[in-house]
């Protein structure tokens, strides 16, 4: 946990997973998670254009200007997934043909453009490729478990080998509303197992974030904060000063003389 | 309806002080005895495997509600009859060989994610019952529009498709033979006689209104003729009207009081719309049913439709600037 380069990765796979905590990118998981391995190569694919986006946005952060950032972030972006794409039809064929238009999709995937503009905008290059890496795993490993479960209860087989006979499929789970459920019940196990994350702390731990003036639940890192940022530091000014009205008394008698 | 009645209300509310004994037990009980007439018909045309998958059906709904409550340390509801009367339902929309697991898993389902994940009874969006049809219809698509088997000796009509089909596909249908039962179908659907000595008795105890199921049939017959391709012929609608499961689905699932509106105008609006749907499913669409599609996308708008119907309070609307006027002036006299 002291290594800040693995508390990223981590972040990413637990702690704010994007897929069963911040809830990041629903189209593909939701549409993409027919099978295990269609799930897998979707995250891999992800994860390849995150870790390159991050690196590459966060390695440009000082010279895009601020107000075209976000067309500056969608070029980078857009490029990277023309090169996977590219990767995929020429090494993958059979992947790249059951994942079809969500491939160049993955451009306005929001996990990606959440991460340059919350993460990759404002740190290092190796510590926002880190993060790419975790987000990506987390992505990934997300979309492996909806797929293996959907396919499992769906179509009988795991990882393509069938394990369960014709008659006994339930047939709803390989289609959209199978993904709806699968997804729900697998955040509803995350949340109630306490797996720590961004969404789910102790009662202590929000009573004490609740007491600096920070939202519960996060590390002040999500889109939320950002938005209103300058609200909690003038709250977090305002809680000081309710702190200690002697010392700031003080402070003005000090400045009257 | 909502009052419980081994709960004594001490708690004080605000008006109006509406007295009633109703209660969910004795409207879910008489629903079921309305729905008794056709299972006892179905049971009788399609055997012991008819009378088991009702039975396990209902049983399946009931010990999922109970398990599920007992689980997360809710109040426990089973005595309210409303599980079984899902149950009930659920089974009387199956065909009549279907394997009893399959049921007895859709049970589990309106139980379990339609109706106690929403927040038990009262809270379902969508009508449970229904809702595991369609799960199972889209799950289990062979085993659940597999009629062939639904004769057992001794009938003369022993052929795979339901009426509805046959209509569909430019054949005729027996008036008669829908009005007793005497066709392949679900458990529940095939008298229509039977579920119309059912629908009278739930409109003389006054648990349904006619609204609902008048205007849902009156559009589908009409909408029928208009598009059914064979013009006024007042046999084939009343053919389509008795076939499938339309006056099953208008008496007994479209008149839900959690998942329809409760304005009036909300109701006639509701009807007109899955009349519609229904008639849509039939004529365009590429099976030949559609009335649980029907009901269940008419349950998901019903918020919509309440909300655009709320009828305009005493006091409000067109008399509400004159009521402004006089309260100001009282105002004014006070000070």
């Amino acid at each position: 946990m002291k290594n800040k380069y693995f508390e990223r990765i981590y972040n990413g796979i637990i702690k704010e997973n994007p897929t069963f905590v911040i809830m990041l990118g629903m189209c593909p998981t939701l549409a993409t998670t027919t099978s295990a391995i269609n799930g897998f190569g979707m995250g891999i694919a992800t994860t390849a254009v995150l870790i390159f986006s991050n690196l590459l946005i966060a390695a440009l952060r000082n010279i895009i200007p601020e107000k075209v950032r976000i067309p500056a972030y969608i070029v980078v972006i857009a490029s990277l997934v023309t090169i996977v794409e590219l990767l995929m039809q020429a090494y993958v064929r059979p992947l790249y043909n059951t994942l079809g238009i969500y491939i160049p999709l993955i451009v306005v995937n929001c996990i990606i453009m959440g991460r340059a503009e919350a993460y990759a905008a404002k740190h290092s290059a190796l510590l926002s490729a880190c993060d790419g890496i975790g987000m990506g795993l987390g992505f990934t490993c997300a979309l492996t478990i909806i797929g293996f479960c959907r396919e499992l209860v769906g179509a009988g087989s795991v990882f393509g080998y069938q394990i369960i006979p014709d008659d006994f499929h339930v047939g709803i789970f390989v289609m959209a509303p199978g993904a709806f459920l699968v997804l729900a019940c697998l955040t509803a196990l995350q949340n109630k197992l306490k797996a720590p994350s961004a969404t789910n702390l102790s009662k202590a731990e929000k009573a004490k974030k609740k007491l600096a003036g920070e939202p519960a639940g996060c590390t002040g890192e999500c889109g939320s904060c950002m938005l209103h940022a300058e609200e909690i530091v003038d709250k977090k000014i305002e809680l000081k000063k309710a702190d200690c009205p002697k010392t700031e008394a003080a402070a003005k008698e000090g400045g009257n003389r | 309806m909502a009052l419980n009645e081994d709960k004594k209300l001490y708690h004080v509310s605000s008006s109006p002080h509406v007295r009633s004994n109703v209660t969910t037990r004795k409207i879910m009980t008489d629903v079921a005895i309305a729905m008794l007439p056709a299972t006892a018909l179905g049971i009788y045309r399609f055997g012991l495997h008819a009378l088991l998958t009702v039975v396990l059906t209902v049983a399946a709904a009931v010990i999922s509600e109970y398990l599920y409550e007992y689980l997360m340390k809710r109040p426990i509801t089973i005595s309210d009859g409303s599980a079984v009367v899902t149950g009930m339902i659920l089974a009387l929309n199956m065909p009549p060989q279907i394997p009893y697991w399959i049921p007895m898993l859709g049970s589990v389902f309106a139980i379990v994610v339609v109706k106690q994940l929403y927040g038990g009874i009262g809270q379902n969006f969508m009508n449970p019952a229904l809702a595991a049809r369609c799960f199972l219809l889209i799950s289990f698509s062979k085993a659940m529009t597999d009629f062939s088997a639904s004769f057992p000796a001794g009938a003369d009509a022993v052929s795979g498709a339901t009426p509805l089909a046959v209509l569909k596909a430019g054949g005729e249908a027996s008036l008669s033979d829908l009005f007793f039962g005497n066709i392949p179908g679900t458990i529940g659907e095939i008298s229509v006689l039977m579920l119309l000595i059912g629908a009278a008795y739930l409109l003389i105890r006054g648990v349904i209104s006619i609204r609902i199921p008048a205007v849902y049939i009156l559009t589908v017959a009409v909408f029928m003729g208009l598009f059914g391709g064979r013009g006024f012929d007042l046999y084939y609608i009343a053919c389509e009207v008795c076939a499938g499961g339309l006056i099953f689905g208008a008496f007994f699932m479209a008149t839900d009081y959690v998942t329809t509106p409760i304005t009036p105008l909300g109701q006639i609006i509701f009807a007109v719309a899955i009349g519609l749907l229904t008639g849509v499913f039939r004529v365009f669409g590429a099976s030949a049913e559609g009335v649980s599609y029907a009901i269940i996308i008419g349950n998901i708008i019903a918020p919509l439709i309440e909300r655009a119907t709320v009828p305009t309070p005493f006091g409000k609307g067109r008399y509400a600037e004159i009521t402004k006027k006089l309260m100001n002036e009282n105002k004014g006299g006070g000070r």
